[in-house]
């Protein structure tokens, strides 16, 4: 509860409503030639000294792409995109993997400050010696932070202290080389390289990402966390992200966006692929605040991405949580597959459009083994001319007796050129399932806005707290670093909707 | 000392207020009476500042400061309060918080230093217990699922947080079982005092047996027809507006 005061305190200065992670990292890049062909596809795949499997993986996967078309079903517009203008591998050019501080370039370590990335990680991402050690009056709880700056994961941190407890957390592209066994048992078989447009796209051209493995019956002494970045022009990011949590393993992973202020538009089309066996834990909590464009609608990124977990395990358990306040254009729906018995799937959701965003986003949740449950919380906010959109999928297998969903979707309306739309999908083929779908509407009214003033908050106060009231029930399943950050982001999202 | 000069007002182009004249200096508590439609309602709104409520002439000075030049938030800051008709309900937003954060920007803008969870806390329930209010009601959300007597001693106990220099009560008795009605005159009673004023509105002279007035006065179509003494009260009960009216006019 104290958090929202904070939130009013840290927003006061915060500059009004401007894009406050507007700025470009000047630093040397290696860029493929633009375009996308299988030499591209081949040279990344070369790039990354990868294994032959997984070249003819991205092939096969760059075959099936050339063959598909975008999804046209979201209630999204935009321009055509040419997937020939843009350049599918760009990375900071490394002398040979800096050690110090003074070999890290300065422009890179004032990204991350920038980022808000804390000195100590800042230092641990440079790699300096003796810097990865857990501070002895430690109340904060430390945080390993895989940086992904464009393609490349620069550095990754907390590594030995995870080691200790056989928990893998690096660069995908270090995965493939370090433990290929893991990466090709379970690579695409939660999001296969046939999904979808931008999943086989992805596929095709992915550069780097995270890896995570936690083994059997650990519980991941930190939260695990990565701060993607698109810098350079005319790049797409293409990252793959896999998360493996074995028997009786628990983990949280937090995922942070931002990027840089441009023009152009930018496309972003990641895969999450996260699988949970018996009694496994996952929390993975996104707080996305990518560039959503000018006041006009011009620039910002397109988000198009597809997240998806396999709760394979009995009791398996995978949880979701979201806020999306940037992007020009997000289509995403982290789902859950509830294959084991008795496992459990939760989305929480809060979405913001403001000015010319455009949202459309929400889940879907499989229930085909028996006693599996799922919770669906979406909280929609649109404003300005913002288009926000809930599609969810509830869908009961005949075998999953005993499944049981509970589905709540509500948006707030601030403004009254903005718009809210639900589209829940049910399909039960289940007769002793249970499924419960509540779904409200509301404007923030001029009547609660002069009350929050006659009781002497300011009019971005009382949006903020109304707003933050109206998120609580998706909020407070954020780790409390994210919470605090989240909120802010809620109310500097919506400065200048109203009035 | 709150100074109404003269202020005409409307809502939707139509005038409401024409020419409300009223002094209540400190320490002073003045009720107005009237029919449906005199522009009651419209008087605390116009005071508090509320959007769609248009001043068009007049003057209200709060200690000699202008408050028609300030926004809403301004005139809490400079003490005053509106205990409103029908609270507002804030879904979500819980109420310690909502009541912490209030006080605290109201104690920014005075340049007092803010208090912090604990104090508040203290303070809170301090207040609460003399408004017999159960302190699970700083856990729910504001208003929210309030029975309408839980609702008016809600703005009541924020009242007494916020220690206003001068509270507007718009029908604070309406919807209030008699219980309902005695604490909450109670709780504006412990608040009266040198520094302390207040405009009771309201409709019925019930109320005004609780929170015995300094004056009374008559709103009827825009303007003060007539003032008196806690008598006035008396004889509106008894002869009903129309009477009362007659002979003002």
């Amino acid at each position: 509860m104290p958090a929202v005061e904070e939130t009013l305190d840290t927003v006061r200065d915060a500059t009004q409503g401007a894009y406050k992670w507007g700025f470009e990292t000047d630093i040397e890049m290696e860029f493929a030639p633009k375009g996308l062909n299988e030499d591209i596809v081949r040279f990344i795949s070369a790039k990354k000294n990868e294994p032959q499997w997984l070249l003819d993986w991205r092939l096969r996967a760059f075959e099936v792409w050339k063959g598909m078309e975008e999804p046209r079903w979201p209630a999204v517009t935009y321009p055509p995109i040419d997937y020939q203008d843009a350049y599918y591998y760009a990375a900071p050019k490394k002398k040979d993997g800096p050690k110090s501080l003074d070999e890290v370039d300065p422009e890179l370590l004032k990204t991350y400050a920038k980022l808000g990335i804390p000195l100590k990680e800042q230092a641990i991402l440079a790699g300096v010696e003796g810097a990865g050690e857990v501070p002895a009056d430690g109340a904060r709880m430390p945080v390993a932070v895989d940086a992904v700056f464009d393609s490349v994961s620069v550095a990754t941190t907390y590594r030995e202290r995870l080691e200790k407890e056989g928990i893998i957390f690096c660069a995908i592209s270090e995965a493939v080389q370090k433990h290929p066994e893991l990466v090709r048992k379970y690579l695409g078989t939660v999001v296969p390289h046939t999904d979808n447009f931008f999943a086989a796209l992805n596929s095709a051209v992915f550069t780097d990402g995270s890896f995570v493995y936690i083994p059997k019956g650990v519980r991941c002494p930190m939260e695990l966390s990565t701060y993607f970045r698109i810098n350079a022009k005319s790049t797409g990011q293409f990252e793959r992200t896999l998360i493996i949590a074995d028997e009786g393993a628990t983990v949280s992973y937090l995922e942070g966006c931002t990027a840089p202020q441009r023009d152009e538009n930018q496309l972003h089309a990641a895969v999450v692929e996260l699988v949970a066996l018996d009694d496994a834990s996952i929390k993975y909590s996104t707080v996305q605040n990518w560039y959503p464009g000018d006041e006009n609608g011009v620039g910002g990124i397109y988000n198009f991405v597809t997240k998806r977990a396999a709760c394979r395990g009995k009791r398996s358990k995978v949880s979701w949580t979201q806020v999306e306040t940037g992007s020009a254009i997000t289509w995403k729906y982290p789902s859950c597959i509830l294959q084991g018995e008795e496992s459990v799937g939760e989305f929480y959701s809060v979405a913001i459009t403001n000015n010319h965003q455009q949202a459309d986003t929400g889940t879907k949740m499989i229930h085909l083994g028996k006693n599996t449950r799922s919770t669906i919380v979406s909280k929609g906010i649109s404003a300005g001319k913002g288009q926000n959109t809930y599609r969810g999928l509830v869908r009961i297998s005949p075998k999953a007796s005993g499944a049981r969903n509970f589905t709540q979707c509500d948006s707030l309306l601030i403004g009254d050129l903005c718009g809210a739309h639900t589209v829940p999908y049910i399909e039960n083929r289940c007769m002793t399932a249970k499924v419960e779908h509540e779904a409200t509407t509301s404007r923030i009214a001029e009547d609660q806005l002069f009350y929050c003033r006659q009781r002497g908050l300011s009019q971005e106060d009382a949006v903020g707290l109304i707003v933050n009231g109206f998120c609580r029930e998706v909020l407070k399943e954020l780790p409390m670093e994210f919470a605090v950050e989240a909120q802010k982001l809620l109310q500097i999202s919506l400065e200048g909707s109203v009035g | 000392m709150l100074r109404i000069e003269n202020l005409t007002a409307e809502v939707d182009g139509k005038p409401i207020l024409k020419g409300v004249t009223l002094e209540i200096p400190d320490g002073e508590v003045h009720a107005i009476m009237g029919p449906n439609g005199a522009g009651k309602s419209t008087l605390s709104y116009a005071l508090a500042g509320r959007e769609g409520y248009e001043i068009t002439g007049g003057a209200v000075l709060l200690n000699g400061q202008d408050l028609l030049e300030m926004e809403p938030e301004e005139r809490a800051a400079a003490g005053l309060f509106l205990a409103f008709q029908y609270p507002v309900e804030l879904p979500g937003v819980g109420n310690a918080n909502f009541l912490r954060t209030a006080l605290n920007a109201i104690r920014r803008t005075r340049g007092e230093a803010e208090v912090d969870a604990m104090q508040f806390l203290k303070l809170a329930r301090a207040r609460m217990k003399e408004l017999s209010m159960p302190e699970d009601m700083l856990k729910r959300g504001v208003n929210v699922g309030f029975s309408g007597g839980e609702k008016k001693r809600n703005e009541i106990l924020q009242m007494a947080l916020l220690q206003p220099k001068i509270a507007i009560l718009d029908e604070t008795d309406s919807g209030l079982d008699i219980d309902a009605l005695k604490i909450v005159a109670d709780g504006v009673n412990a608040m009266r005092g040198p520094a302390f004023s207040a405009l009771v509105i309201t409709h019925y002279q019930r109320l005004l047996n609780h929170i015995v007035p300094d004056r009374v006065h008559v709103l009827a179509d825009g303007r003060i027809v007539t003032s008196g003494g806690p008598e006035l009260a008396h004889r509106l009960e008894a002869e009903g507006y129309a009477g009362v009216l007659h002979e003002a006019a």
